[in-house]
């Protein structure tokens, strides 16, 4: 018997890990984000429930800082699949005006990420939240479980997490409690890569290289989207071919320069990469282990 | 890193005490594998300043202990899973901590794992705690271990050392379940025969850690196994349509099969295999699938689909081993909730049998389970469900046990065989009963059920104890271990599986015989007290005699009847009881035959004046009718 690619395990395990969240759950819900992780958990959400639709719907927390290309996205995606899409906002947030330029990335995120987050989840009553992380994009992950449980006030503890065996998952939960489900948290950077090469997933364009306004940052390419963004004296986008290893808030996600411009040459550019994907990523830099301070608020 | 290919996926356990180098290991695997980009080596070598334990030089342990709660105390303190991939494979790497929560970690990490390493610090050699990873790694039924002996720089990467080490594992790993037992020295911070064998251990000539790594076999008894699906969902996205969806967790499925559906019992034919590619002509073990059935029938999550040539059993008793999970002990006939495969029961523990001492691997009296604790047990569900052997099929053997007021997994359990079968089989009246039977033949049935070692004398013992009774005009059959593996028996080996079905066999045929009013003589050498047990309570109280023919090894390996002895030595047979299989020594026998120094004719007379002695041989022993 010839053995299973690890592709097809990987597949296999995420498909068996969405029924039993649909089996066993009362209302769930999948955290759409409109980047490539997020493309690959709805793809495999449409094979896993094939010929029935997925038994839940989308949600997008929306920080109103996304680019352009994804809200269009988005809405596209949901159109074509035929799932429910929600999309939250923190209007509170919105009305007190909180944004990463004039709050800072960190209490941005709080309220904008966070804060909304739990908001979208009591609102909808939500007891199940699909999440695309995996384990190998930060060490603090190393040890989230798949079935991550949280509080009633969305707080995760890490050393009060349930031991995950075989491919039993223990889904009870008390009143108000909730539990966050990553079915991709065996998969690499470079598995997502080769899976959507494999089923021809298609993902928004924002990942492959064009030329783009950017500004040079402390190191860091950011692609000026609107006049949100004020330009230091001297300060000037200038056109670079560059794309995008990962996608949240625009002033906060790094461009990288790259010539890459289809599936194939970015899994060739990522075996000559040098620096890893949430590199790009400006809110992980505060300090060492910030990814699990982040979490134990409830981040996701 | 290949280019386009999709490789295969091993899991891999890693264990070891604290410091004995793992989380360094693992960086040096995950460094040596290029999967760390200039980042992750720039803050790496930042938190080696601040952290680190290597006077300001990088860390690479540092790469792997995670949590802040961690770094601040300096232990790992759960599962963390890594991954990093060759040329030739994926791997992940479920990394456990060795300090006192390891056996509830470990066994969460080698409930998924192909293949365990242990590690040990070549200075200290093996600990207690090498023992008993080693031991939980063979419980949960890993194939494949590999002793990584580690700071071979430290004992001037001395031979001697690395074999005397290695020798010793060995020796342990025997009385074990492993397939394949390898050694590799190694040394974590020099990167010596991790990934390139490297000049310091020219006298080693095997293969480096990642080599075996790349090389070992995954678990694949699955594939060759039975067909098994337990049911997730059913897919009913409009009133044409009814799929059955699930993970093939063993063997494999095509259109036209039959497949038994448990419990119940019922069959139906496999039409077609599902899926969102479009349908498939098989669907092998691994793969998540939907199936649509011939027959319409009414079939939900929880139940299992097999194939129905050799179902799983179903059953609403069972005998398991269980790992203790949580802070709160066990409470034998507490209702738990048991979830095995997709469903999920209430269930009691209704008997502890004993508990494991993981260091000793003894067998010891408990009343009860504590966190880490590992025993074996009677487990009652409310209702029968489908079920294999552990050793059959992992996952529709494997169960855990959640505690229905705290929501937490409580334990982690492995089924060892069905204790009795619930299905909807009726049992058929006969006018014809026991009592009458016996009473015909003016005895008192009984099983005098023989144990002891190859070559203790069980045959000779019982078959002199046959003749007695015969002359004694009393009727009796001798059931003989050795005689049924030719028949009733042949398709079975020596694996512990095949040993415990080879016990059940036995005992229930001589439950026909007891019934048919017989005096039962059975020879087998029964290694196992928990399936001594199980004969005794299939017969009624006081039915089961057992005579344990107590011969030390060393006189039965001397006097070698039959050669297997020397066999066994030579490493021509494996599994033999008393060299590479235990026996478990009865606790509390109904009679002990000293067989090294009395003579048959006297092991026979003692059996018999037991016998007299409690009235089985009077003359009107048989049972009263009240008709
Ligand atoms: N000399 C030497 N030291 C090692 C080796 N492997 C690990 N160490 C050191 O042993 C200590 C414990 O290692 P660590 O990886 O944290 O052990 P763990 O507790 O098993 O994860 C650290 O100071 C390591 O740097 C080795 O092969 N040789």
């Amino acid at each position: 018997m010839p053995h299973l690619s690890h592709l097809a395990r990987l597949e296999a395990e995420a498909i068996h890990i969405m029924r039993e969240v649909a089996a066993e759950f009362r209302r769930p819900v999948m955290l759409y984000s409109v980047g490539k992780d997020s493309s690959v958990m709805l793809h495999l959400a449409l094979k896993a429930f094939w010929p029935s639709r997925p038994p839940f719907p989308l949600l997008h927390v929306d920080t109103t800082w996304k680019f352009p290309e994804m809200y269009e996205w988005r809405d596209r995606k949901a159109r074509e699949t035929g799932m429910k899409l929600l999309v939250h906002v923190n209007e509170e947030g919105v009305k007190r005006g909180v944004g990463p330029f004039s709050h800072g990335s960190a209490v941005h995120t709080d309220v904008m990420k966070t804060e909304a987050l739990k908001q979208a989840l009591e609102r909808g009553g939500f007891d199940a939240a699909f999440g695309g992380a995996r384990r190998d994009e930060e060490r603090s992950r190393a040890k989230e479980r798949i079935f991550s449980f949280r509080t009633a006030s969305h707080q995760w503890d890490p050393r009060n997490q349930r031991p995950e065996l075989w491919s039993l998952y223990n889904t009870r939960i008390g009143p108000g409690e909730s539990i966050r489900v990553f079915p991709l948290s065996n998969w690499t950077e470079l598995d997502i890569w080769r899976y959507i090469a494999r089923e021809g997933i298609d993902i928004v364009s924002l990942y492959f290289a064009a030329p783009r306004p950017v500004v040079e940052r402390d190191g860091m390419l950011i692609m000026r989207v609107d006049e949100r963004m004020a330009l230091a004296p001297g300060e000037a986008p200038e056109m670079r071919s560059v794309r995008f290893r990962t996608l949240g808030c625009w002033p906060l996600t790094a461009a990288v320069e790259s010539s890459a411009a289809s599936v194939a040459e970015i899994i060739a550019e990522m075996g000559r990469a040098t620096s890893s994907e949430r590199a790009g990523r400006l809110i992980d830099h505060d300090q060492a282990g910030s990814m699990e301070s982040k979490k134990r608020g409830g981040y996701f | 890193m290949a280019a386009g290919g999709e490789r295969d996926l091993l899991r891999v356990l890693t264990c070891g005490s604290v410091d004995d180098g793992k989380s360094t290991l693992i960086g040096r695997l995950l460094r040596d594998s290029r999967r760390l980009f200039d980042d992750e080596l720039a803050s790496l070598a930042a938190e080696s300043r601040l952290w680190g334990t290597r006077g300001g030089d990088v860390d690479l342990a540092l790469l792997v202990d995670g949590l802040q709660a961690e770094r601040e105390q300096g232990i790992t303190i759960d599962v963390a899973y890594r991954y990093f991939s060759t040329d030739r494979r994926r791997f992940i790497v479920a990394d456990t901590p060795g300090h006192e929560q390891y056996t509830r970690n470990m066994a969460t990490g080698a409930s998924t794992a192909d293949l365990a390493v242990v590690l040990v610090d070549a200075r200290k050699g093996i600990l207690a705690q090498t023992r008993r990873h080693a031991f939980i790694a063979s419980l949960l039924g890993i194939p494949h271990v590999v002793l990584a002996v580690n700071k071979m720089d430290l004992v001037d990467w001395d031979r001697r050392v690395f074999e005397s080490v290695a020798a010793g594992f060995r020796e342990h790993a025997a009385l074990l379940s492993f397939d394949r037992v390898d050694a590799v020295p190694v040394s974590a911070i020099t990167g010596a025969n991790v990934f390139a064998a490297g000049e310091t251990m020219p006298w080693y000539a095997g293969p480096t850690l990642t080599a075996i790594l790349e090389a070992a076999e995954p678990v694949r008894r699955a594939a060759g196994g039975p067909f098994r699906m337990p049911v997730q969902r059913v897919s009913r996205p409009d009133q044409d349509f009814r799929g059955y969806s699930g993970l093939v967790v063993s063997g494999a499925v095509r259109p036209g099969m039959a497949v038994a559906i448990v419990p119940g019992g019922r069959t139906a034919t496999v039409e077609r295999i599902v899926t969102y590619d479009g349908d498939l002509d098989e669907a092998a073990c691994g793969l998540s699938v939907t199936l649509v059935l011939a027959e319409d029938l009414d079939i939900a999550r929880g139940d299992v689909l097999g194939c129905a040539q050799a179902p799983p059993g179903e059953t609403d008793q069972f005998a398991a081993h269980l790992v203790w999970m949580d802070e709160e002990d066990l409470l034998p006939e507490r209702r738990y909730l048991l979830k095995c495969g997709t469903r999920t029961s209430t269930a009691r523990i209704t008997s502890l049998r004993h508990r494991i001492d993981v260091d000793t691997l003894q067998q010891v009296a408990a009343r009860t389970l504590s966190l880490n604790d590992i025993g074996f047990a009677h487990v009652a569900v409310d209702r029968a469900i489908a079920f294999d052997a552990y050793a059959e099929v992992r996952d529709t053997g494997s169960f855990i046990l959640i505690d229905r007021f705290s929501n937490r997994t409580v334990a982690a359990g492995m089924i060892a065989f069905g204790l009795r079968r619930a299905t909807n089989l009726q049992r058929q009246a006969v006018d014809v009963d026991k009592a009458r039977r016996a009473r015909q033949k003016r005895q008192k049935p009984c099983v005098l059920w023989f144990t002891g070692l190859s070559g203790s004398g069980k045959s000779t013992a019982a078959n002199r104890v046959e003749r007695r009774l015969a002359a004694m005009g009393r009727h009796s059959y001798l059931l003989d271990g050795d005689n049924l593996r030719f028949g009733l028996n042949k398709n079975l080996g020596f694996t512990d599986a095949d040993r415990v079905e080879n016990n059940r066999r036995v005992a229930e045929v001589a439950k026909l015989l007891v019934d048919a009013g017989l005096i039962v003589l059975v020879s087998v050498i029964s290694p196992f007290r928990a399936e001594r047990q199980m004969a005794r309570e299939l017969v009624e109280d006081g039915e089961f005699v057992e005579v344990f023919v107590d011969t030390p090894l060393a006189v039965c390996e001397e006097r070698d009847p039959k050669g297997l002895y020397r066999k066994a030595r030579a490493g021509e047979i494996r599994n033999f009881t008393g060299i590479d299989s235990v026996y478990e020594v009865p606790q509390n026998p109904d009679i002990a035959l000293m067989a090294a120094e009395h003579g048959p004719d006297e092991l026979a007379e003692q059996v018999i004046a037991w016998l007299a002695g409690r009235g089985f041989l009077d003359d009107d022993a048989s049972p009263g009718d009240p008709t």
